[in-house]
């Protein structure tokens, strides 16, 4: 551990570590642009000069590394001096336009020369202009502001995966291009946050708000089942834009750009008031009018011929408070898994991402199987390439056949393949045999099947027979795409002692034995099935659930509740409401508390904090919020075989899986872009 | 692209460690044979190496010796460097200017002549120094580049 002084204190940092990292830890701002602490060092701002002692001029501290005994200043004359002069510099050739700069109140360009920059501008001759680039529907680029940071094209090459950006021409005359194409990435939203100045903006976003008059909200996404961390954004009621909020053992900084940019979703297709379908159409209805005509339905209706069904957005708290009340009036047909998955929750083991998502780091062989996780989860995707470019982790694949960015060995598409590496008889079984911690992840492609149970059972005979699972590592993991799942295995809403789950739901509606079905947010279901069932939609979008219902309840979208979710790893986190929901809507828990009255069945709790309290208590994970509850290594899945049809991915287009991002625009004009194959017209011009 | 071009190139490769290395060769190697690297010649070349295109943008676009554009029949490319410019080179950029009866960067309408200037060709001892396609011309002064305009011009007529 080299020892070096820094503006006359001493401190003992790590080896390894750059000067910058060393003052960081000192507790010396450094100014920087080019320097990103997930990215490669490239030293091309300057800004970071500090003085050395003993060298003749200013170091560039970003790309100097920590040795024994420097002497580092960060605030003397001659630093301030070069500090001015970058600055000046790099201003030479920046519009003067952060009035209509959409980077403005958040810029490090604007931070920085208010801090470290000149008062007044020396240079009177032309600026240069450059002209925009294409970027696709979600970056919107002003290429004069930018200052050749080179940051945008190391995150596309490093963390995304796609070199589409690249740094052209030389000296006054480099830019940033793409080439025309759209950035094909889940994660190009990041370009525009680690961007520094205003050239790449939010396009969706352009013109709409300012920083500072922004309401921030902490809370947690719910677009896929990781859980990223965010902080949403909104001014009065509307969410203005959605940004990715630090958390090291999920999402890093990052985030994708579904979770960032479905949120003009939220304001499309909202259902606002109750409705009650009459002769065969919704009709506006009071609150009192749609508990009535549930309260109607049930009234002598037996218990085994109610169903309810949770969807992928749902919260813990609502999910629990339905499980109570169809308890109450005798139903056990319960079931959240509304692609009918077989997934067992006997022990937690069995459905948790176990090694936990930062744990992708520590493995040296994976096993994909049934997932594209590119799509399915784009920032687990993320570490893997991650932990693939640091350490060349091998990944042997079964399911889909996709590009996720790194390389991976393709070994078949369905279970024949997952069998024959189980037993062996693949050139994988010896990359796993030999691994200090292998991993393997079953993804819904391959349980959300009828087989799904058997598929179960033989991934953990595969993950016990190459040692997978010891005392300090658990490398079985499943993959899930709804953030409500593992909730809702958690708090058990499944079907119960006799009752049914989602096939037989679906069946016993057609064929009239179930009469009622309540579908708390599930729209992914075949509607068609359902028969002749009265069904109740709770949920926030008009979307197929609403479209077939006979009462439609409106409720709370994610960002307008404080709920609690599960995230794939197991980990309980709290989403926080940011603004009220639209109209007549609620927050969900208390729609089915005040229906729970109606129908006879009281719950009992009256506010958040009493049915939390009823929650911990009956299922003590729930307690511990950030945290990951490991389960029992016990035995699992179910006896069967397996069919020979492929492992197919569960989401067919990333940038529409639920009613949010279906109802969002800019996820349409996505889908045309990236997944259909069309590319909106590039230009030249401004727009 | 000819089937030769892609074997020279293909052998290229193997002499470096990464694929990315051989893209200057590379497209030293095809410039031989095309007015110009354009779009598609790039497109070609990034398929050939198998690299993402922009990689091969960055390096033809960046090096002063790969022409993205066209480029007359002979390309006279004069060092304004330090020990060029203190030697008058600026004075013979405008004698060349006027001479050719363009500016710098421009080709003559024959098609004959493309005047650029470039940053130091290491030959410092005898500045000012022009750089016709692949020739030295040192010690230059407007009288010499008189005559070897005139010169330039009987090698094309022949």
């Amino acid at each position: 551990m080299p020892k070096l002084t820094i503006d006359d204190r001493e401190i003992e940092v790590p080896s390894g570590l750059t000067v910058l990292q060393a003052c960081e830890l000192a507790g010396v701002e450094i100014p920087r642009f080019c320097y990103h602490e997930r990215l490669s060092v490239a030293g091309n701002c300057r800004m970071c000069l500090v003085e050395m002692e003993r060298a003749p001029k200013p170091i560039a501290s970003c790309a100097m590394p920590v040795g024994e005994g420097m002497v580092i200043k960060t605030d003397t004359p001659t630093v301030h001096k070069a500090r001015k002069g970058v600055m000046e510099f790099l201003l030479i050739n920046h519009p003067l336009d952060c009035p209509i700069c959409d980077q403005g109140g958040e810029c490090d360009l604007q931070d920085q020369a208010m801090a470290f920059g000149f008062d007044r501008g020396r240079y009177a001759e032309n600026k240069r202009a450059v002209k925009e680039k294409f970027m696709g529907p979600l970056i919107k680029t002003i290429m004069t502001r930018c200052i050749q940071c080179t940051r945008c094209v190391r995150f596309s090459t490093e963390i995304a995966g796609v070199e589409e950006i690249g740094l052209v021409n030389r000296g006054e005359h480099a830019e940033i291009t793409t080439l025309e194409k759209a950035v094909d990435s889940e994660l190009s939203g990041n370009l525009v946050d680690v961007c520094p100045v205003g050239a790449l903006t939010s396009k969706p976003y352009a013109f709409t708000a300012r920083p500072w008059e922004l309401r921030k909200t902490n809370s947690v996404d719910v677009m896929d089942a990781v859980g990223s961390n965010i902080r949403v954004d909104t001014r009065g009621r509307e969410v203005m834009r959605v940004q990715p909020r630090l958390h090291e053992d999920i999402n890093e900084e990052w985030i994708s750009d579904k979770t960032r940019h479905a949120c003009d979703g939220l304001g499309r297709q909202r259902i606002d008031q109750p409705y009650v379908r009459r002769d065969g159409k919704l009709v506006p209805a009071s609150w009192e009018e749609a508990f009535g005509a549930i309260a109607s339905k049930m009234d002598g209706l037996a218990g085994e011929k109610m169903a309810a069904i949770a969807g992928d957005l749902c919260d813990a708290e609502s999910m629990f408070a339905l499980k109570q009340m169809m308890n109450g009036l005798g139903s056990e047909n319960l079931d959240c898994r509304q692609d009918g998955a077989k997934l067992d929750a006997s022990t937690r083991a069995a459905y948790i991402f176990n090694s936990s998502i930062a744990g992708i780091e520590a493995a040296d062989a994976v096993l994909l199987v049934g997932t594209n996780p590119r799509w399915e989860a784009p920032l687990i995707n993320a570490r893997l390439r991650k932990r693939f470019l640091a350490s060349g982790l091998k990944i042997g694949m079964i399911g889909p056949q996709v590009d996720l960015t790194y390389q991976v060995e393709y070994l078949g598409a369905g279970g024949e393949t997952l069998k024959d590496v189980a037993e062996g008889r693949s050139s994988f079984s010896d990359i796993l045999k030999n691994a200090e911690r292998p991993m393997i992840i079953v993804g819904m492609g391959a349980l959300a099947r009828t087989d799904g149970g058997a598929v179960l059972a033989l991934a953990r005979k595969l993950a016990d027979e190459f040692g997978m699972v010891s005392d300090d590592w658990n490398g079985f993991n499943v993959l899930h795409t709804a953030a409500s799942r593992v909730g809702g295995l958690d708090l058990g809403f499944l079907p119960g002692e006799g009752g049914r789950d989602l096939e037989s739901i679906l069946d016993g509606a057609g064929k009239g034995e179930i009469e009622l079905v309540y579908l708390l947010g599930a729209d992914e279901i075949g509607m068609n099935n359902l028969g002749k069932a009265f069904v109740v939609y709770q949920g926030h979008h008009g979307d197929a659930g609403a479209h077939r219902a006979d009462v439609v309840l409106p409720g709370a979208a994610y960002t307008e509740k404080n709920a609690t979710y599960v995230n794939t790893e197991g980990r309980v986190q709290l989403g926080r409401l940011a603004g009220f929901p639209p109209g007549d809507a609620r927050e969900d828990w208390t729609i089915i508390r005040a229906l729970s009255a109606q129908v006879g069945e009281g719950l009992p709790y009256d506010n958040l904090g009493q049915l939390r309290q009823k929650l911990i208590e009956a299922h003590a994970v729930f307690a511990a919020i950030d945290q990951v509850q490991p389960g029992s290594w016990t035995d699992f899945g179910a006896a069967g075989d397996l069919e020979a049809a492929p492992f197919a991915s569960p989401v067919a287009n990333f940038y529409m899986t639920d009613p949010i991002s279906r109802a969002s625009d800019t996820m349409a004009k996505c889908t045309e872009a990236f997944v259909l194959g069309k590319q909106e017209g590039a230009t030249g011009t401004d727009g | 692209m000819q089937v030769e071009m892609k074997d020279q190139i293909n052998a290229v490769v193997g002499r470096y460690q990464t694929r990315r290395s051989a893209i200057m060769p590379a497209l030293a190697l095809v410039q031989e044979s095309v007015d110009r690297l354009h779009g598609d010649v790039l497109k070609e070349v990034a398929d050939v190496l198998e690299v993402p295109e922009i990689w091969v943008y960055e390096v033809a676009t960046f090096y002063g010796m790969f022409n993205t554009e066209q480029v007359g029949k002979f390309h006279l490319q004069l060092c304004t460097n330090v020990s060029c410019m203190l030697a008058q080179a600026e004075r013979l950029l405008q004698h060349l200017e006027s001479q050719l009866h363009i500016s710098k960067g421009g080709t003559t309408p024959d098609g004959l002549f493309t005047l650029s200037t470039v940053e130091c060709l290491g030959s410092c001892d005898t500045a000012p120094v022009l750089m016709v396609n692949q020739d030295y011309h040192e010690n230059l002064n407007e009288h010499r580049i008189d005559e070897l305009l005139v010169q330039l011009k009987r090698q094309a007529a022949t």
